[in-house]
């Protein structure tokens, strides 16, 4: 899976990219914000600090999702009003997904492009949708603020701000996620996970833990 | 791995900081996952996420400080999973004026999160938020909420108020803040459903003794004695109930096959009959003996059968049945009597003309009967028949072995029906009559289970 060597076009140090679809990735010595064109990497912006953040969860964290192996390439981190949670950018056997981690609760989401999405500002809580024969109801609405991204990730995310999420929940445990970031809305489809389910591998120690 | 790349991000630490108000010292042991902290002394809330924990909130501790019984700061084991308490707050609910309270504890690990127990009156509650929502059936009576398949059913609503705070909490805590809280029970499980405002989070409870908690966590001494029955507190009965009328239906088939089959293998043989007269008028010794009969097979009951000529009168019968080879005798005394007459009620009677008694464990062999009778003075002849029978079924031990199978599974089960009975009247559903101040909304109310037995 692991890609030939490129250096970053700002530092010169080595860029492995550990997915061959990732699309941008960020310098782990300057943190300069690279894209992948046809020829090269291009240098599109700069991550400053990250938020102190303490998932357990970092890039290259290995484990189990559905029988499939999984690891951690990426991610977008975000603050609201309960501090910051992640949005892990995971490559499984079978594609990639989102492994979200907001207080240490766990979600598994998936790309769910082609379905008819509510508009911005239309969808509030309580309100129903149905997607793929399963009913979701808004549960929260979180008005979040871009904090950086770090690793490679499936698309081109940077230099955003405030950006709105609409979480829904159906009867049957499953769980969606309508991302407001972009102009055209977004919808991810998925489900909460225990954390032990994960089998997950090379996480972060905590000091006393 | 690139985590061991050139800016690998440092091991999260549990932080030190200063109340920005009392300057008294603040450990955050939840790294940035908590929302507000608490401090200690001066009792401001901070805001946890902010490097200079603004102040959100002073709140006066004067009345009612509370010490959590574990302490912050320890360790236990939940479930397998080490968590530590890194928050405690009370929440109160008042009915007609009254405050109950209950507390509880945040649990924490940096890789699982957050977890609570619950406290009230001795009895404890594993928490947990629930990550879907549960299927919520307003129109049954009492309304239920489904979860996994299981049914609960609906014990309580209330508005509780946050009435104290310590430490830390993922959430944004205010003293003063209420929310609506209803519970829906299936013991030993419990789900929660608090509203405030438009959000409504759902919970669920697993009942927890003190004992375990203490066990957990390592505390010294004993936990506080659990009082009453508490919404989810698992029936210790309810399950026995089941058990033992499966055991009594059990016992009941053996112990039919068993009274046909000792039925079908008796003998029943008649070894001796005879009609005797007493002269009561006599004065010589009444006393005699019977022929010699044999007893066969195997050791088994002799069946007696004494009927008397009785008309208001009695007669007694002093009997010994002797072995003829070993003179072994088995002495015992039998008496029938019948009287009858008339009162203000109108006929009575008292007595019968007949008595039946069986010797038991009477060995094979040959045998002969010394009876002596006995009566009042000058009241002329009593005649009498024995029959004596070898080897007959006593159905009167089966009466007796199904009653002592009848009498605890009976006990249990009215047992385990008060339980629920103490349960439910806790309820917003207690039945009115049976307790004049236990209307809807009375919540856990203290109760003993002294109780239970007092209807």
């Amino acid at each position: 899976m692991t890609q030939p060597a490129a250096n970053c076009p700002n530092c010169g140090a080595k860029i492995v990219f550990r997915w061959s679809s990732s699309v941008q990735t960020v310098c782990e010595y300057c943190k300069s914000i690279l894209v992948r064109t046809d020829v090269d990497l291009k240098k599109v912006g700069q991550v400053a600090d990250l938020p102190a953040n303490s998932s357990p969860i970092q890039i290259g964290t290995e484990g189990v999702y559905n029988h499939h192996a999984l690891v951690v390439v990426g991610r977008i981190i975000y603050e609201y009003d309960q501090g910051t949670w992640n949005e892990w950018h995971v490559v499984l056997n079978n594609g990639s997904a989102w492994l979200s981690d907001a207080q240490d609760e766990y979600v598994v989401t998936f790309a769910a492009p082609g379905r008819k999405l509510p508009a911005a500002g239309e969808a509030q809580v309580g309100q129903r949708y149905t997607w793929d024969n399963e009913i979701y109801t808004a549960t929260t609405i979180t008005k979040a603020h871009y904090c950086g991204v770090e690793g490679e990730l499936p698309f081109q995310y940077w230099d955003k701000e405030d950006v709105v999420f609409v979480d829904l929940m159906s009867a049957g445990g499953k769980f969606a996620t309508l991302d407001y970031s972009d102009e055209t809305p977004a919808l991810y489809l998925g489900e909460a996970v225990e954390f032990d389910d994960l089998k997950l591998e090379n996480l972060r120690k905590f000091e006393g833990w | 791995m690139s985590a061991s790349g050139p800016n690998a991000p440092q091991k999260p630490q549990v932080k030190s900081l200063n109340c920005p108000s009392c300057g008294a010292a603040i450990t955050l042991r939840s790294f940035t996952q908590a929302v507000t902290v608490v401090c200690d002394h001066c009792h401001s809330i901070l805001d946890a996420q902010d490097p200079r924990l603004a102040i959100l909130q002073k709140f006066e501790a004067a009345v009612g400080e509370d010490r959590p019984l574990i302490p912050l700061g320890t360790r236990g084991k939940i479930r397998g999973t080490d968590y530590e308490a890194v928050g405690f707050e009370r929440r109160t609910i008042h009915v007609d004026g009254v405050p109950y309270s209950w507390h509880e504890y945040v649990l924490f690990n940096p890789y699982k999160g957050f977890r609570y127990l619950t406290e009230y009156n001795g009895h404890w509650n594993d928490t947990s938020i629930l990550r879907s929502v549960p299927s919520l059936d307003r129109d049954a009576n009492p309304p239920t909420v489904s979860y996994l398949g299981e049914t609960y059913r609906h014990f309580q609503t209330a508005q509780a108020a946050t009435s104290f705070v310590l430490g830390e909490f993922p959430w944004q805590v205010r003293v003063g803040e209420t929310a609506d809280v209803s519970d829906y029970v299936s013991p030993p499980r419990v789900i929660s459903s608090e509203r405030s405002g438009k959000e409504i989070t759902w919970s669920m409870g697993e009942y927890m003794s003190g004992g375990d908690v203490w066990r957990a966590f390592g505390l010294p001494g004993n936990p506080p004695e659990a009082v009453g029955v508490y919404e989810n507190q698992p029936s210790p009965l309810s399950a026995d109930t089941t058990k033992i009328w499966l055991a009594f239906v059990g016992f009941l088939v053996v112990m039919v096959v068993m009274l046909i089959g000792f039925s079908m293998a008796a003998r029943k043989e008649t070894v001796l009959q005879g009609t005797y007269a007493f002269d009561t008028n006599s004065r010589t010794d009444a006393s005699f003996v019977t022929d010699v009969f044999e007893l066969k097979g195997h050791t088994s009951n002799l069946e007696l059968q004494t009927t008397a000529d009785v008309d208001n009168k009695w007669i007694y019968l002093n009997y010994a049945l002797i072995n003829v080879e070993m003179g072994k005798a088995y002495d015992f005394g039998r008496e029938v009597s019948y009287y009858h007459g008339y009162d203000s009620d109108g006929a009575w009677t008292e007595g019968s003309h007949s008595d039946s008694v069986a010797v038991p464990s009477v060995p094979p062999g040959n045998y002969y009967l010394r009876i002596e009778p006995e009566s009042d003075f000058g009241r002329g002849n009593v005649y009498y028949s024995i029959s004596a029978k070898r080897d007959v079924p006593q159905m009167s031990w089966f009466g007796i072995a199904l009653l002592a199978l009848l009498v605890p599974a009976g006990l249990i089960t009215w047992r385990s029906m008060s339980f629920e009975h103490l349960r439910w009247s806790e309820s917003d559903y207690a039945p009115s009559s049976s307790d004049d101040d236990s209307g809807p909304g009375d919540f856990n109310r203290p109760i003993t289970l002294g109780n239970l037995f007092k209807t």
